[in-house]
């Protein structure tokens, strides 16, 4: 099966009467080419045929729209990314950065730590399972491309509202795709989001996270360098699945007949992806590899001019012995499929035998299939020649394709009801005034599907797997044992990495500068009240189409905002992604930008559960609460409002609050603790009783507006739990970081539920009620 | 000298690795073996860990059965050499007929994964010494294919030998048939069970503790059936 080269012995085929070769393109200037059905501009087919110096081949024009798209080009993204590059924070972890497959942190200076967040909305919305699953995948390899051992996955997902019918296909279906291919794959997915609003009705999102580590000796790169080094395919047939996905779906809004789009989804097989990740990772330990690129979108265009281009060498590939799952595919086809589970291998000619050893020992195809050639004399990087049978169907500069597409400077317009839409407050509307009411408002809030309990989902997902889970869902964020490290003095433990993935649309639909600076917060939040400190993150930034100068004011603020608490908050962006034309129409979704932030734990033994425990624990509020809920979770259930300013970012405040829970846990001040986010205290409370099914009495501060209190979303607040005699000390901590505290209650199991002194009190079997019983009703 | 045991990795094991951490924690050697080689390297016994083998194309366990490994496994199964089935391996125990019955997809078609309490019915296998008889413990479950079924005669005589090893408390997340979650054979060195016990061996990572026994029960077994021997 593995790569001998096979003789070019192969009949000319009929469909070669008609190939487009770039001899028959040099002399046939006028031949007409459908490369606006392509999505090109009159100037880029322009641009393309001066860089050629003749029209492109069929296979050039399509590998030209892909590379070209706003999928691959980030053509209207790119002017306003250079934020970050430009506002990141010095960071001396950091060991890749933007631009590579993912970005890398180092940990200690043998061990590193790759993650990264990406988009896969267009797919699942189109077959949903098939086009989650396939978005894990793509992650994963992502990760592995790196030199990196995958060990984790998370997911963000939005949804349309719970209760329209469509969101009954496709909630399932994604649900179902990332646990077939994370359970099957043995990756453990330790957290993540869930979010319904009707904005996403027509475009849901389908964010996928995986995390891997790696000795920071063991880091690849892309590049193709090396004369005469053998290019060599891995993994899975190429088939027509995925043809076009990158340029017809990620780049274009749905119309009506979406499903019409149905075979330029690609489909997975985790089983094949596994065996990959152990020949790859066999492959880098022995050293047999030079370089390293996996098959996203764009398949092997993408894969071959990015290699080439990223040594600004040239690439010689015989086409014909790619091998496929369909003998009637064409060159273009070839190029553009995205099939799965495929990397690109640059090996030195002497290591090209133990490499399809090892492909065959875990029965992976691995397929020599070209060679890298010298730089042009003249300079400006070589050429990369594609033949098929024989005859050549492209020749171009690689890094034409690569990095030298399109960049758009978009028309940016502020939309002009932002007047209008800060001035109609949440915080005005009609609120529960008596104790029932309060009570009622709590339940009903819990039941809501964006608060109620997620089990429905989170228990498809294996998060053990690998046994290095230290928490996951509903933790604030997922931990792991960075295996093999701290094991021989019992005084210090191994080492831990947190990770949290939030964003809230709502708030940045109210304002898209703040709505991503709270999302960054709230992830780092999250991270840092399982007593992680926060090192780095990774964005997927989520829009509506760059053609709407209001959406790409929205895309620049955000991109300012999130940049700007980057740099605040001395974590730097590592890498990411943008998905743009998330919309139906004319209508955008919510502006939702998400970010992934990444923690360290020097003890991963000392990491912080959420959740009510043990009797007799005080709990005490961290931060300060206002009268915050324009954008909130209760005026948008309770009133179906979305309006006002959303809640004053506090990036030092976050700072100090992370500071505290960092020292609270190394000297094991605190029990547990839990972020204050959607929903406000009251959520959190609800949250932290159902854990374990033990309950709490909570008085809140005499001068204290008991509705303000319980559900307002002021940030840069957690609820924590102090084993008793832990007060003084710990009262001390939050004072000597400036973090305002308040004794709120303590747990007490002989409550039987929550008890809001002189308020309320409800049972524990009320609440869960309400909690669990939202997604079942809903899913089945 | 501590005990051998062998772990299997097949393409698409995925929980080797934690069931030769967890022989570890025991106190134990792990063993890596390939599936691919008929040796059985002189390991003491043999785990066969959780995930999908070959994919579980057909269906789980079907195509891992007829691995060079099992060859051997199968011979040395019925000659005596204490082997656990966890999940995969419970479905390839029953695929390569080491063990009665089979498991089929859940009868909520849906993968599900939960702390899962269980009952220990029977004591008495190499895998189960450590627990009492009757024991309540909680072991993780997870599974899209784990619904035990058997013919009524079948599980009457399992049930009436004492075969049945593990059942489901509070629930059965599978739709198993009379809540089975694990079995032996009649000489009772073979036991396959749906649960993880490998993902309760650490406080760090489990909801408990109480897999470790099975691990402990297999070193007690060897270290008396070596005294018996010698």
């Amino acid at each position: 099966m593995t790569g001998k080269h096979e003789a070019a012995d192969v009949e000319q085929v009929d469909q070669e009467l008609n190939l487009d070769t770039v001899e028959i393109a040099a002399k046939t200037p006028d031949e007409v080419q459908p490369y606006a059905e392509l999505g090109l501009r009159d100037d880029e087919y322009a641009k393309i045929r001066e860089i050629l110096g003749r029209r492109p081949t069929g296979s050039e024009l399509a590998m030209y729209s892909i590379m070209w798209s706003e999928h691959c080009s980030y053509k209207s993204s790119k002017v306003h990314l250079r934020k970050f590059g430009e506002k990141n924070p010095t960071n001396t972890r950091m060991l890749a950065g933007i631009g590579e497959n993912a970005g890398v942190v180092a940990i200690t200076d043998e061990l590193a730590v790759t993650f990264k967040v990406e988009s896969h909305n267009h797919p699942s919305y189109i077959e949903p399972h098939q086009g989650a699953a396939t978005g894990v995948g793509g992650i994963v390899r992502d990760i592995l491309a790196m030199g990196a051992r995958p060990i984790a996955v998370m997911d963000t997902l939005r949804f349309g509202d719970a209760e329209h019918p469509d969101t009954k296909r496709v909630l399932p279906g994604v649900v179902s795709g990332i646990s077939f291919y994370g359970n099957c794959l043995g990756l453990p997915n330790i957290g993540g989001e869930v979010v319904f609003d009707a904005s996403y009705q027509g475009n849901p999102l389908v964010n996928a996270l995986s995390v891997g580590v790696l000795p920071a000796s063991r880091l690849q790169n892309k590049a193709a360098s090396g004369v005469g080094n053998v290019v060599v395919l891995l993994g899975q047939k190429t088939g027509k699945d995925g043809i076009g996905g990158v340029s017809v779906l990620a780049s274009a809004t749905f119309e009506d007949d979406a499903t019409d789009n149905r075979p330029s989804v690609q489909v997975g097989d985790p089983f094949v992806e596994k065996l990959l990740i152990e020949s790859c990772l066999e492959m880098y330990d022995a050293g047999l590899v030079v370089g390293i690129q996996d098959l996203g979108g764009a398949g092997l265009t993408c894969a071959l001019s990015e290699t080439a281009a990223a040594a600004e060498l040239g690439m010689y590939v015989d086409l014909e012995r790619v091998p496929l799952r369909d003998a009637t595919m064409e060159p273009h086809e070839v190029l553009a499929s995205e099939s799965q589970e495929r990397m690109l291998l640059i090996v030195n000619p002497s290591k090209v035998e133990d490499v399809l050893a090892v492909a065959e020992k875990w029965g992976v195809l691995a397929t020599a299939i070209g060679t890298v050639t010298a730089a042009s004399p003249e300079g400006g990087g070589g050429r990369l020649i594609i033949n098929w049978h024989g005859q050549t169907v492209v020749d171009c500069p690689p890094g034409s394709l690569a990095d030298d597409g399109p960049v758009y400077h978009r028309p940016i317009k502020e939309p002009n009801d932002r007047a209008l839409i800060a001035a109609d407050r949440a915080e005005t509307l009609p609120r529960p005034s008596t104790d029932a009411e309060l009570r009622e408002t709590v339940l009903k809030m819990a039941a809501t599907p964006n608060l109620a309990d997620k089990t429905w989902i989170t228990e498809q997902y294996d998060d053990m797997v690998g046994g290095n889970t230290a928490l996951s869902m509903p933790d604030d964020a997922g931990v792991l044992r960075l295996d093999g490290t701290g094991a021989v003095d019992p005084n210090i433990g191994p080492l831990g990495i947190a990770l949290s993935t939030d964003g809230n649309g709502r708030f940045a639909r109210l304002d898209p500068y703040t709505g991503a600076q709270l999302a960054i917060a709230e992830a780092y939040r999250n991270v840092a009240v399982t007593g992680a400190t926060p090192i780095a993150a990774s964005d997927c930034l989520n829009f509506g189409s760059p053609e709407d100068p209001h959406v790409m004011w929205q895309f620049a603020q955000a991109v300012e905002g999130l940049a700007d608490a980057c740099a605040q908050l001395g974590v730097p962006i590592t890498g990411g992604n943008v998905s743009f034309y998330n919309q139906t129409g004319m209508t955008a979704i919510h502006p939702t930008p998400v970010v992934a932030v990444l923690g360290v734990l020097d003890d991963v033994r000392r990491r912080v559960p959420m959740g009510f425990a043990n009797d007799g624990d005080v709990i005490i509020l961290l931060g300060e609460t206002f009268a915050e809920l324009s954008g909130s979770e209760w005026a948008w259930s309770q009133h179906g409002h979305l309006g006002g300013i959303p809640p004053a970012v506090d990036l030092a405040g976050e700072m100090a609050l992370a500071a505290v829970m960092k020292r609270a846990a190394e000297v094991e001040h605190v029990s547990a603790a839990h972020d204050l986010s959607d929903g406000g205290l009251a959520q959190a409370l609800v949250e932290s009783v159902l854990k374990h099914g033990v309950g709490a009495r909570v008085k809140l501060p005499d001068h204290a507006d008991p509705f303000v209190w319980l559900f307002a979303e002021s940030t840069a607040r957690a609820v924590v739990c102090l084993p008793r005699g832990h007060e003084v000390a710990f009262g001390a901590l939050c004072d000597e970081h400036g973090v305002p505290w308040t004794p709120l209650g303590i747990v007490d199991s002989t409550v039987g539920g929550l008890e809001i002194v002189d308020h309320f009190q409800i049972p524990t079997g009320e609440l869960r009620e309400a909690s669990e019983g939202t997604l079942p009703r809903l899913f089945g | 000298m501590t005990a051998r045991i062998g772990v299997v990795t097949f393409p698409g094991s995925l929980d080797d690795r934690d069931a030769q951490r967890a022989v570890r924690l025991a106190g134990a050697t792990p063993v890596p073996l390939w599936h691919g080689e008929t040796a059985l390297r002189g390991v003491d016994a043999v785990i066969l860990p959780g995930g999908f083998s070959y994919g579980d194309y057909l269906r789980g366990g079907a195509i891992a059965r007829f691995a060079p490994v099992m060859e051997t496994l199968i011979d040395a199964a019925k000659g005596g050499l204490p082997v656990l089935g966890i999940c995969n391996g419970f479905q390839i125990l029953c695929e390569s007929h080491l063990l009665p019955g089979v498991l089929t997809r859940n009868a909520h078609m849906r993968f599900r994964r939960r702390s899962q309490r269980l009952r220990v019915e029977n004591s008495a296998t190499a895998f189960t010494s450590h627990f009492d008889p009757g024991q309540e413990i909680v072991i993780p479950v997870k599974n899209g294919e784990g619904r035990y079924v058997a013919d009524e005669h079948t599980l009457d005589e399992l049930e009436g030998e004492g075969r049945v090893v593990f059942r489901y408390l509070d629930g059965n997340p599978s739709g198993a048939l009379r809540d089975i979650a694990g079995v032996t054979n009649a000489a009772g060195n073979v036991v396959g069970l749906m649960p993880h016990p490998e993902h309760a061996v650490e406080a760090l990572t489990g909801a408990s503790l109480d897999g470790l026994g099975m691990f402990t029960s297999v070193i007690a077994h060897l270290g008396q059936t070596a005294a018996a021997g010698s």
